[in-house]
């Protein structure tokens, strides 16, 4: 039971105190996504307190990354390698915590400002931007794949059934899954 | 792409719906929910336009946090304030934090497994093209922007080239890159 509470019990109630600080801080730094703070919650949890080992580290970002839902996940793995449930806690609150808060009141200042020309130049000059960043994220992420066929094939599969069907991408990605499972990509 | 005059919007009908639609989509949300959430949010349940879905995206992306947590608050606030993001927000994380704990503990009995490590290198394969899709599909919203078609699809290019070759930090592009783009596309409405 406390294994599922508290995991190896590395940490001391004030360790959970100030990782849970530390993750409020990287929330705020995370412009670009959680995902973005990874190389200094690496330095942190792994360099600094030794709560982790580089591999453990490098599995746990993995592991959400597969499984559905935001890829923000990760954090709750960190935080569950680290110390059970307790560390799910510090870790997810920690993330979410100051990001939520500013996300609200920045989307009702937007609201109450809509006509200004601040935010209307602000929504038609960004908009381009976050096409932009789409685009490249997509390219990034098949970084590790690129030298497969597959791997162009599998992309061109999602492009057509996003673009030209309405059936849900659970359906590319279990395509995804066999084709991989089947071991075209390495 | 251009699928004639967009249906009517609607919105839901309670913090519940939000919550189910924002748990059934992180649910089927491999490698990323964005393209999920285009799909159910303004293809299927005609919450917002395409356009809406870029501003709120735009805005979810330059402050701090995953773009989807914000883009789920801020659309529950939109319909319910608060009871509303937190409908979104629990729906988005609940369902998906008991399955990656459940996977984190058993983590060491799959990995080894070659099936299933290749499987994964599949599943990152297609959501990666499911982002590109995604930014294909919600480019035609870039057709009413005041900063005119050439140079919105500059700035698509240069931001893509930006983050995914030259791997500047997204923190710069939003302030060099997107200052310009602002600022051309504030002069652009003030004439």
């Amino acid at each position: 039971m406390n294994a599922i509470l508290f995991g190896p019990g590395l940490l001391t109630h004030a360790d959970l105190w100030a990782m849970c600080l530390h993750f409020m801080l990287l929330s705020v730094l995370a412009i670009g996504g959680a995902i973005t703070t990874t190389p200094e919650m690496s330095r942190y949890v792994v360099g600094e307190r030794g709560w982790l080992s580089d591999a453990q580290f490098t599995a746990s970002v993995a592991l959400a990354q597969a499984a559905p839902g935001p890829n923000l996940l990760f954090v709750a793995v960190i935080g569950w390698n680290v110390a059970g449930l307790a560390g799910v806690a510090a870790t997810m609150i920690g993330s979410l915590l100051p990001s939520t808060t500013l996300a609200l009141l920045a989307t009702r200042w937007g609201a109450q400002h809509q006509q200004t020309l601040a935010v209307r130049a602000f929504k038609a000059g960004m908009a381009p931007l976050t096409i932009g960043m789409l685009l490249a994220t997509g390219w990034v992420l098949t970084e590790p794949l690129r030298g497969h066929v597959a791997t162009a094939g599998l992309v061109a599969v999602a492009v057509v059934f996003i673009l030209y069907t309405r059936l849900s991408p659970l359906w590319p990605i279990a395509i995804g899954a066999v084709v991989g499972a089947l071991g075209y990509l390495g | 792409m251009n699928e004639g005059a967009p249906p009517r919007l609607r919105e839901p009908a309670s913090p519940g719906e939000l919550f189910r639609a924002f748990n059934a989509l992180a649910l089927q949300g491999f490698g990323g929910v964005l393209p999920v959430a285009q799909r159910v949010l303004v293809e299927q349940r005609n919450w917002l336009t395409r356009e809406q879905f870029v501003e709120v995206l735009s805005l979810g992306q330059v402050l701090p946090g995953p773009n989807i947590v914000n883009m789920a608050l801020m659309i529950g606030d939109r319909f319910f304030g608060l009871r509303g993001a937190a409908a979104a927000l629990l729906g988005l994380l609940c369902a998906p934090l008991l399955i990656v704990l459940l996977l984190a503990a058993l983590y060491g009995q799959l990995s080894g497994i070659p099936a299933v490590a290749g499987a994964l290198r599949g599943m990152g394969a297609v959501s990666a093209g499911l982002i590109i899709a995604t930014a294909l599909k919600v480019m035609p919203t870039l057709e009413g922007n005041p900063l005119g078609r050439p140079l919105a699809g500059l700035m698509v290019l240069l931001s893509a080239l930006a983050i995914g070759w030259w791997r500047v930090p997204l923190v710069w592009v939003v302030l060099g890159l997107g200052a310009v783009s602002m600022a051309l596309a504030a002069w652009r409405m003030q004439r």
